[in-house]
């Protein structure tokens, strides 16, 4: 590790440790806002990790985040709470791995349309099942409060934060980056595209199933509309965007100040979100095509060059 | 004289499209330490020859191996890593990468496969080979079209290939370009390495190739030295039409 690996790691420690001290304050909104930030901000950092290099645009965070919750919701009055979310990251792992054989040969509008549509698909699953089985939605009654759901999901943030940081340095992250320029010379330098991409794409469909198991216990009642809500999946896409996805730290970047905004446009519209949603995504697209990072690096290259003719 | 071993065989291959062959039953040998042209007319199947080779296209039929084993019908990254590397008719680079990870991803991935400082090393060996040590850190978009050709040269060089695969290298460079890409070639040669280009420009040809195939309609119609093959009148012929010949 190189001193600067050091100085990110002791950085990125302090601020999830600044993080982690927010439930001290003991005010519900702050903290309620805070689970939203911290599920987000881990959706969408591991979202990032494979959709930005390879430029695949996912939109199935919604399929596993809802088989998440519905592995807590079916699982907790069988198995003890703390079994659930890591159970839920491996069928989330090994549904990732099936879909991505499936679809990763896929490219560009296809695979996006075959991710929205998984989705949609194993919410009727559910809806169909339930129906047939008498069942109308599942109760998640725990002891868990709003703080728990927090710290556990700052936990995961950690955890995905040195996963990302751990694939950036491995030959794995080389291959998608290449995969992601170019597949054809990709191939041609001898790396198993397929392979690679379904290795990575498992990583955001085992978070997104984590993330759906911690948070069930914040909906009490589950149900498949909300559970596979695709607004989930549109979400997560636009806040990566917004922060930008060529670096680790760009979409949490995005996250924050996405996710208060959103707090202000859910209350003050309640009924016109989709439009406004719509909107800042083409926003998003027309003015920050690159993301927070893409402004920071475009500004950090005038100033380089700046200096350089003084 | 054609000592050596062989290095790459081409038995009866064939590519069909449809009702087109492109490739129709080639056979050739490549010996080790060998420049061989493979020549001939536009749409003669010279590119699709050296498709089957790399795994871009898979033949139809017949049989490519390389030092004995069978490669056809292998997926492009297997027959890279068994050693055969190429550069491409338009030049492919990656954009998003500087020089020195576009050559990195041919040391890191190719057929002698190297990670760390070992393959940056190795990529910067490379790039001062090919006359790009300075260039290290660029964009590939700030380079020159030669540049961008050599880079991707180095990228095939990068992995220590059996056999490099070289599809128009030349093509579209202004006459000093030519020069020092001509020589460029040269340095490969001497080095020892199997090459197989795909090439036009007649110069190139008679100062680079020990031996040439010479392909028209997607049939092999020569095959020898240079100046043998070009002053054959089924090769003048194919290029120039009957009259001439």
């Amino acid at each position: 590790m190189t001193a600067r690996d050091w100085k990110n790691l002791v950085l990125g420690s302090v601020l999830l440790g600044i993080a982690a001290l927010l439930p001290l304050t003991g005010d519900a909104y702050a903290i309620a806002l805070g689970v939203n930030i911290a599920m987000y901000g881990v959706l969408a950092t591991s979202w990032a990790l494979f959709s930005g290099p390879t430029h695949y645009i996912s939109l199935a965070t919604a399929a596993f985040f809802g088989v998440g919750t519905y592995v807590t919701a079916s699982g907790i009055d069988v198995l003890p709470y703390w079994a659930l979310p890591p159970l839920a990251g491996i069928i989330g792992g090994i549904l990732a791995g099936i879909v991505g054989l499936a679809t990763l040969r896929l490219s560009g509008v296809y695979f996006v349309i075959f991710t929205l549509g998984l989705a949609e698909m194993i919410r009727q699953i559910v809806t169909w099942w339930q129906n047939a089985t008498g069942h109308k939605g599942s109760y998640v009654l725990t002891d868990l409060t709003e703080n728990h759901i927090y710290w556990q999901l700052l936990g995961v943030a950690a955890l995905v934060y040195l996963a990302g940081w751990a694939i950036g340095r491995s030959r794995l992250g080389f291959a998608l980056r290449i995969i992601g320029d170019d597949e054809q010379v990709a191939s041609h330098v001898g790396i198993n595209t397929a392979v690679s991409k379904v290795a990575l794409f498992i990583v955001p469909g085992a978070v997104a199933a984590i993330v759906g198991a911690m948070i069930a216990p914040r909906y009490i009642y589950i149900e498949p509309s909300t559970a596979f809500t695709p607004m989930l999946s549109f979400q997560v896409v636009i806040m990566a965007m917004l922060g930008g996805t060529g670096r680790l730290w760009g979409p949490i970047v995005g996250v924050i100040p996405f996710t208060l905004l959103w707090e202000v446009i859910s209350v003050s519209f309640p009924n016109q979100t989709t439009l406004l949603l719509g909107l800042c995504f083409l926003l998003i697209v027309y003015l920050l095509p690159n993301g927070f990072v893409g402004l920071f690096e475009k500004i950090r290259a005038r100033a380089l060059s700046k200096e350089a003719y003084q | 004289m054609r000592g050596g071993a062989q290095v790459l065989s081409l038995r009866g291959a064939t590519k069909r499209f449809g009702g087109l062959v492109a490739v129709d039953g080639i056979d050739f040998d490549v010996h080790e330490h060998e420049v061989l042209g493979l020549i001939g007319p536009n749409g003669s199947g010279k590119s699709t020859t050296l498709n089957l080779i790399s795994g871009a296209l898979a033949p139809t039929s017949g049989t490519i191996t390389l030092r004995g084993a069978p490669i056809s019908g292998q997926p492009a990254r297997e027959i890279a890593r068994r050693g055969v590397a190429r550069t491409f008719q338009l030049v492919r680079l990656l954009p998003s990468m500087t020089v020195l990870e576009n050559v990195m991803a041919g040391a890191v991935f190719g057929h002698r496969r190297r990670w760390g400082h070992a393959a940056e090393a190795q990529a910067l060996a490379v790039l001062e080979k090919v006359g790009l040590a300075g260039a290290a850190g660029s964009r590939v978009g700030q380079l020159t079209y030669i540049d961008t050709k050599r880079v991707e040269l180095a990228r095939a060089l990068a992995g220590d290939p059996e056999v490099l695969l070289l599809d128009e290298w030349l093509a579209g460079l202004n006459p000093t370009e030519l020069e020092q890409g001509i020589d460029l070639i040269h340095k490969l040669r001497d080095e020892g390495r199997t090459v197989v280009l795909v090439e036009h420009v007649m110069d190139a040809i008679r100062s680079l190739c020990d031996a040439c195939v010479v392909m028209s309609s997607g049939r092999k119609i020569a095959e020898g030295t240079p100046s043998e093959v070009l002053s054959d009148p089924e090769v003048v012929r194919a290029y120039l039409g009957d009259d001439n010949a």
